[in-house]
């Protein structure tokens, strides 16, 4: 049988062993956390006016050039989709290596090296819509990271640390934009981060660059005499799939129901 | 310390302080929570400089304005004004450093990829000047007879 002064002495032992095993594991302070929180500077935000676009390819061509996106690898940061809507109601969707060579053939790629002709009377509509990294204000790709890897800075970029990413890809599956992807050399996720070392030099992102139609333009919300932010605030604007909640920060002008 | 009950406390204080050891000498010092909170900005903080840290390739046509006034200025008048240097020229790299790293792409591709006519009147496309590159003078390149720089002007002279 337990004595009361023995049953009190090992509970309090026990107790007091536990406390400290869990001090020692504090891995955050929520004051500093909040504290770290300032809405000052930059938050950093893209516009596309898919109406300007011509599908040139020239800024799919400039990112990999500029961000070591292997070039002949079917994979690049961002892409230029083209759209063909027929008067039988089908939309027609391709985008060829990323259109990193444009769109110079009036054919839809429908894979395997085949061209799907379509006659110039039968279309209805047809336009191009570049995409690349929405850079969420809720990013499920950081959610999803099982080790800090891919993380949201305050300037709002998702970067991707390639010292600590695992490549266990669930940023690549969760996504439902599917703008990741393994990057060939570095077997490590891979997406657009707004050219972070341009933009934070006061240059603008490769692809802005290279757009020579105005189509492309990155820009500071933060900043209200910013045009890119006169344009977001005061004409309409649309983002890519809504309904899930990430609330994207690529804005398009001109978006078609067809664009997915 | 002789009981069967304390032996495994034992053990399972020395698993949590070897854990605890481990992470302190394989975690860097600067990993920890960012500005975005816990659930966005947990990471290596010193990895934001490092982004950072890369190198610029292209360097925008302002930066060729310095040597090259002349082709700069024929640019900002001709209908190509909005096109940048590097978008044909390759980007800048260590120009003028090392001349070399400049590839000029001077092929009929290059000049498709706006020129070849596509019937798409609701995009910028369908208003562009454009031609059948299957049709159009095949096997000769553009500058030929188009000067890049300024297409109203003759081409190269072979």
């Amino acid at each position: 049988m337990i004595s009361r002064r023995s049953f009190c002495k090992k509970s309090l032992l026990i107790a007091g062993g536990l406390a400290i095993p869990l001090s020692c594991l504090e891995l955050f302070d929520p004051k500093r956390l909040l504290a770290e929180k300032d809405e000052k500077g930059a938050r950093w935000v893209f516009l596309v006016d898919t109406r300007k676009c011509v599908g040139c390819g020239f800024c799919v061509k400039g990112c990999k050039v500029e961000n070591e996106v292997p070039y002949d690898a079917n994979v690049t940061r961002t892409w230029v989709e083209r759209y063909v809507v027929t008067k039988d109601g089908k939309t027609h969707i391709d985008s060829p290596k990323g259109a990193r060579d444009g769109f110079p053939n009036k054919g839809i790629d429908i894979g395997h090296g085949k061209l799907e002709e379509i006659k110039d009377e039968d279309i209805e509509k047809a336009f191009f819509v570049p995409k690349l990294c929405n850079q969420c204000d809720n990013p499920p790709c950081v959610q999803v990271c099982p080790v800090g890897a891919t993380y949201q800075t305050a300037d709002g970029v998702v970067l991707v640390d390639r010292k600590w990413c695992i490549g266990c890809g669930y940023c690549i599956m969760g996504c439902p934009y599917g703008v990741r992807f393994f990057h060939p050399v570095f077997h490590v996720a891979e997406k657009c981060n707004f050219c972070y070392h341009r933009i934070t030099k006061g240059m603008q992102t490769a692809c802005v660059d290279s757009c020579a139609f105005g189509a492309r333009r990155v820009g500071n919300l933060r900043d209200p005499e910013d045009p890119v932010t006169k344009v977001i605030m005061t004409e309409r604007v649309n983002v890519l799939k809504e309904e899930y909640g990430t609330k994207p920060q690529v804005f398009y002008l001109g978006l078609s129901k067809e664009v997915k | 310390m002789k009981s069967h009950v304390w032996r495994p406390l034992v053990v399972v204080l020395a698993v949590i302080a070897l854990v605890l050891v481990a992470r302190e000498v394989l975690v860097p010092a600067d990993f920890g929570i960012g500005a975005r909170g816990y659930m966005y900005g947990w990471h290596r903080a010193g990895n934001e400089q490092q982004w950072k840290d890369v190198k610029v390739k292209y360097k925008t046509a302002a930066f060729c304005k310095d040597c090259h006034p002349d082709k700069y200025d024929e640019m900002k008048e001709s209908p190509h004004r909005n096109i940048n240097c590097e978008n044909c020229h390759g980007p800048a790299l260590n120009h003028p450093d090392d001349p070399k790293s400049l590839t000029i792409d001077r092929s009929r591709e290059l000049c498709a990829r706006c020129h070849t006519r596509l019937p798409y009147p609701n995009s910028g496309r369908g208003v562009m000047k454009g031609i059948d590159p299957k049709t159009h003078n095949v096997g000769l390149d553009c500058v030929t007879c188009h000067w890049p720089h300024d297409p109203r002007k003759e081409g190269h002279k072979r």
